[in-house]
C-alpha cells in the first residue's frame, strides 16, 4: 500500500480516536465533565496521540531504513566478477536500482505483466522493453545485474508489505491500549502533556541531528578529498587551476582572498550604513518615521540575493566601469570585479546590521539616558559615550552575525565578482570567491570520485570553520558584556 | 565653608532658589499638575510628599526640564532658577541640567568604571584643566557622596559592580561632580535597604551645606528626618506648603492631616 495511503488511515484512526475517547471518557464520568480527572478533550487527544505518533514514527524509521538494508543486502550479493573495470559497486547497484525500478514500471503501464516481469532472461530485448517506458540503460542487462535487480523488487515488495501490517497493527494497537485506559480516573492531562514534550523534544533533536548529518558529510567528504589531494599543498598553493583531465593545482588562497576581500569591502560600505541608520531610528526618528522606515529597510533583507546579483551585473558594474574603466580612470578592465560585489552586499548586508543594532540599542535601558541627560550631556554626548558603549557587544555581534553571511554569500560574487581565482590587491579586478567555485566545481556532469569535485567538499569545510569561528566567537562576545547593564 | 557660622540662623534667612509659579503639566489629555505655586530655598532640604500618581515626580522633573525629553508632556506656566526663567527660549536645557543635577529613583551607574561614572559630568562640560584637575574633582565628587573610603582603592571597576547602596551614592557622586547648585532627587532610597538608605540621608544632610536639595519620598519619616521644608501634593495640587516641623505637627488642610496619619494615602 503507498505511504500516502497508509499515512491518510492512521489520520482517519486518530481523529476517529478522539472523537471517541472523549465520548467514553465522559460516559465513563456519568456525563457529568466535573468528575474527570481532566478536561474531555484530553482523553480524546491522548487516544489520538496514541494512535498516531508510533505509527508515525514506524513510518519515518522504516521509510530511512528499508533502502539501506536492502541495498546492503543485495551489494553483498553482486559478485566481484560482476563488476567490469573501471566501474565501481555503487555504479553496478545504481543499475540494479534502474533495472528494478523499470520492471515495476513496465508492469504498471501493462507493457509487462507480473509474471513475465518476474521471468524475465537475460537476453538484450530488456533494454528495449525498459526503454520503450522512458527507461533508458548504459548497456544491457547481464544475468547478475537481472537477479539482483529481481531480489530488489521482491524485497522491496515484502518490506512495502510488512510495513504496512505493522503500521495498521501499531496505530490499532495504541487506539485500543488508550481506549481502554480511558475512565474518569486517569490522568489524561498529565499523559498528553509527556507526549507533547517528546515531540518537541524529537523536532529538536531532528535539527540537532541534521546539522550533525552536515557536518559529518562534509569531515567524511573531506577526508576522502585529501587522500587524492595533499593538504598541504589545499591551504599554502597560490594558484588555483582545477581541470578535469588531472593535474590541477587546488589551492584555497586565491579563493579565500576573494572572499576576504569582498566581504570587508562590503562590511565598510555595511556597517557604517547600517549602524548610523540604527542610531537615527532608535534615538532620534519619531515613533511615525520610525514605523515607515524600519519596515522599508528590512524589505532590503528580503530581496532575494540573486536579484542583487543582477543588480550588481547590469547596473552597478557598468556605472563603476564608466568612472573606472578604460574611458574614465583605466583601472578597471570589466564590470565584474571585486567592488562592485562588495558595494552590492554591502547593501544587503545594510538591514543586517541596522535592525540587530536598533533592537539592542533600544534593549539599553531608559534609566541610562536618564542619568545622561540628567548630567546635562546632550543627546549626541549620551549616544556616543553611554549608548554606545552599553551596546557595543551587541553591537560587534551583529557586525560579526552580518561578516559570516558575507563570507557566505554566493549568488553576488557568482555574478558580479567574476570567476578568475587570482591574488591581486586592485578591488577594481575580477577575483572570485570560495563559494562561487564550490558550485562552479559541482554544477555540470561531476565525477564524485575525482579531486576536482571532491576539492568543492574540503572549500565548504573551510568555510563552515571560518563562519561557525566566527558565530562562536560573535556569541562569546555577546554574553561576555551582557550583564554590564542589568 | 566660609557660610558655616550663618548654619545656625532659621530658614526664613535664606534666599529663594527656584520659585515656581502657576505651573501647569499635561501628559497628552492627562492635567497631570495644577496651578502649583511653590519657592524653593537654597541651602535647604526641601522634600515633596503625596500618595503615588500626585504628581511630585512630575514637578521634580519640570525643576530640570527632564520632562522635554518625553514628548507628550507639555509644561505651562513660569519656573525661576536665581530669578531667570528656565523655560525661556534662550535657556539651553542641556546648560541647565549642568545646574540642576538629578538621582534618580534607582540607582542608574553607566556599564563604565568608578572613576569614568564620576569623571563624565566634568569631561562633558570641561570643568577640569587636565587629567590631575580631574582626578582631584573625581576625589572630591566621591568624597561628598560619601562613598570614597570605599571604592579609593578600585576606581577602575565597574560602577555597576557596587552594592545598590553605593550604586547610589556613587550617583549622587556623578551628579555633584558638575558643581550643580540644585540636586533633585526622586525616590533616592526606595531601591535600597534600611542600613542604605541611613548613609543616604545622612549624606543628604551634609549635601544641605553646599546645595538646595529637593527630595521626593514616599516615607514621610524620612520627609521629617531629612527635609527642614515639605510641600504636601495631592491629585497635582499643592495642597500644602511649610516648615517640616508645622506640616508634620500641626497641618492646616485636612487632606494633609488625613495623608500623614494614614487615612488617604
Amino acid at each position: 500500500m503507498p505511504v500516502f495511503w497508509l499515512v491518510l488511515i492512521v489520520g482517519a484512526m486518530a481523529l476517529i480516536g478522539y472523537g471517541l475517547g472523549r465520548a467514553r471518557a465522559l460516559k465513563s464520568a456519568g456525563g457529568d465533565s466535573r468528575v474527570l480527572h481532566s478536561l474531555p478533550s484530553f482523553y480524546g487527544a491522548n487516544v489520538a496521540l496514541s494512535a498516531l505518533v508510533p505509527a508515525l514514527g514506524l513510518v519515518l524509521v522504516w521509510l530511512i531504513a528499508q533502502p539501506l538494508v536492502i541495498n546492503a543486502s543485495i551489494s553483498g550479493d553482486i559478485p566481484q566478477s560482476a563488476i567490469p573495470e573501471s566501474s565501481t559497486l555503487s555504479l553496478v547497484m545504481s543499475d540494479v536500482r534502474r533495472v528494478a525500478d523499470g520492471l515495476d514500471l513496465a508492469v504498471s503501464q501493462g507493457v509487462l505483466s507480473a509474471d513475465a516481469a518476474k521471468t524475465l532472461s537475460a537476453d538484450g530485448t530488456i533494454r528495449d522493453t525498459l526503454g520503450a517506458v522512458g527507461v533508458a540503460l548504459g548497456s544491457d542487462v547481464t544475468p547478475e545485474i537481472l537477479s539482483a535487480a529481481q531480489t530488489y523488487r521482491t524485497m522491496n515488495a515484502a518490506g512495502s508489505w510488512m510495513l504496512t501490517a505493522l503500521v495498521l497493527a501499531l496505530a490499532f494497537g495504541g487506539f485500543v491500549f488508550a481506549m481502554s485506559r480511558t475512565k474518569a480516573e486517569f490522568r489524561a492531562r498529565n499523559v498528553v502533556e509527556s507526549g507533547i514534550r517528546v515531540l518537541l523534544v524529537a523536532a529538536a533533536s531532528i535539527a540537532i541531528l541534521t546539522t550533525l548529518g552536515i557536518v559529518l558529510s562534509l569531515i567524511f567528504n573531506t577526508i576522502e578529498f585529501f587522500k587524492l589531494y595533499p593538504a598541504s599543498e589545499f591551504f599554502t598553493s597560490l594558484t588555483w587551476a582545477p581541470s578535469f583531465g588531472g593535474g590541477s593545482e587546488l589551492g584555497i588562497l586565491p579563493l579565500l582572498w576573494g572572499t576576504l576581500y569582498i566581504s570587508i569591502i562590503a562590511l565598510l560600505v555595511a556597517v557604517p550604513i547600517g549602524l548610523f541608520a540604527a542610531i537615527y531610528l532608535s534615538e532620534y526618528a519619531s515613533p511615525a518615521v520610525r514605523g515607515v522606515a524600519k519596515p522599508l529597510i528590512e524589505i532590503l533583507a528580503g530581496i532575494p540575493t540573486i536579484v542583487y546579483g543582477l543588480f550588481a551585473l547590469l547596473t552597478v558594474g557598468p556605472l563603476l566601469l564608466q568612472v573606472f574603466g578604460d574611458e574614465g580612470l583605466g583601472w578597471m578592465q570589466a564590470g565584474t570585479a571585486v567592488m562592485t560585489a562588495g558595494l552590492v552586499m554591502g547593501v544587503m548586508l545594510i538591514p543586517f546590521v541596522s535592525s540587530l543594532s536598533d533592537d539592542i540599542i533600544n534593549a539599553v535601558p531608559q534609566a541610562m539616558r536618564d542619568g545622561s541627560y540628567g548630567l546635562g550631556a546632550t543627546k549626541s554626548e549620551t549616544i556616543r559615550q553611554v549608548i554606545l558603549p552599553a551596546a557595543l557587544p551587541g553591537i560587534v555581534g551583529a557586525i560579526l552575525l552580518a561578516a559570516s553571511r558575507a563570507i557566505g554569500e554566493t549568488m553576488i560574487v557568482v555574478l558580479g565578482a567574476g570567476a578568475a581565482a587570482r591574488l591581486s590587491m586592485n578591488p577594481f579586478d575580477a577575483m572570485t570567491t570560495v563559494t562561487a567555485k564550490i558550485v562552479s566545481q559541482l554544477t555540470g556532469d561531476a565525477d564524485f570520485a575525482s579531486p576536482e569535485a571532491l576539492v568543492a567538499f574540503a572549500l565548504g569545510m573551510t568555510l563552515f570553520v571560518i563562519t561557525l569561528g566566527l558565530n562562536i566567537f560573535a556569541l562569546y562576545i555577546v554574553r561576555k558584556y551582557r550583564e554590564q547593564y542589568e | 565653608m566660609y557660610d558655616a557660622p550663618n548654619r545656625e540662623m532659621k530658614v526664613d534667612q535664606k534666599t529663594t532658589k527656584i520659585s515656581a509659579r502657576g505651573v501647569q503639566v499635561y501628559y497628552g489629555d492627562t492635567h497631570a499638575i495644577k496651578d502649583v505655586d511653590v519657592d524653593i530655598e537654597d541651602r535647604t532640604v526641601t522634600a515633596f510628599i503625596g500618595p503615588s500618581g500626585c504628581g511630585k515626580s512630575t514637578f521634580l522633573r519640570c525643576l530640570n526640564r527632564m520632562n522635554d525629553t518625553i514628548d507628550v508632556c507639555r509644561v505651562k506656566g513660569e519656573i525661576k532658577l536665581d530669578g531667570e526663567d528656565i523655560y525661556d527660549k534662550r535657556v539651553d536645557p542641556v546648560q541647565l541640567r549642568a545646574k540642576v543635577g538629578m538621582v534618580f529613583q534607582k540607582p542608574n551607574p553607566f556599564p563604565k568604571s568608578i572613576y569614568d561614572n564620576v569623571a563624565y559630568g566634568p569631561r562633558i562640560h570641561g570643568l577640569a584643566r587636565d587629567k590631575a584637575d580631574l582626578d582631584e574633582i573625581v576625589e572630591r565628587a566621591l568624597r561628598r557622596g560619601a562613598i570614597w573610603n570605599e571604592v579609593k582603592d578600585r576606581l577602575d571597576a565597574p560602577g555597576t559592580g557596587l552594592s545598590g547602596g553605593q550604586q547610589q551614592r556613587l550617583c549622587i557622586a556623578r551628579a555633584v561632580a558638575t558643581e550643580p547648585e540644585v540636586l533633585l532627587m526622586d525616590e533616592p532610597c526606595s531601591a535600597l535597604d534600611p542600613i542604605a538608605t541611613a548613609q543616604v540621608e545622612e549624606l543628604i544632610d551634609e549635601l544641605r551645606e553646599s546645595y538646595s536639595v529637593v527630595i521626593v519620598t514616599h516615607s514621610m519619616q524620612q520627609a521629617a528626618r531629612v527635609s527642614q521644608k515639605t510641600a504636601f501634593f495631592h491629585l497635582g495640587n499643592l495642597v500644602e506648603f511649610g516648615e517640616t516641623g508645622q506640616i508634620f505637627t500641626n497641618p492646616q488642610d485636612s487632606r494633609t492631616e488625613s495623608y500623614i496619619t494614614g487615612r488617604i494615602g
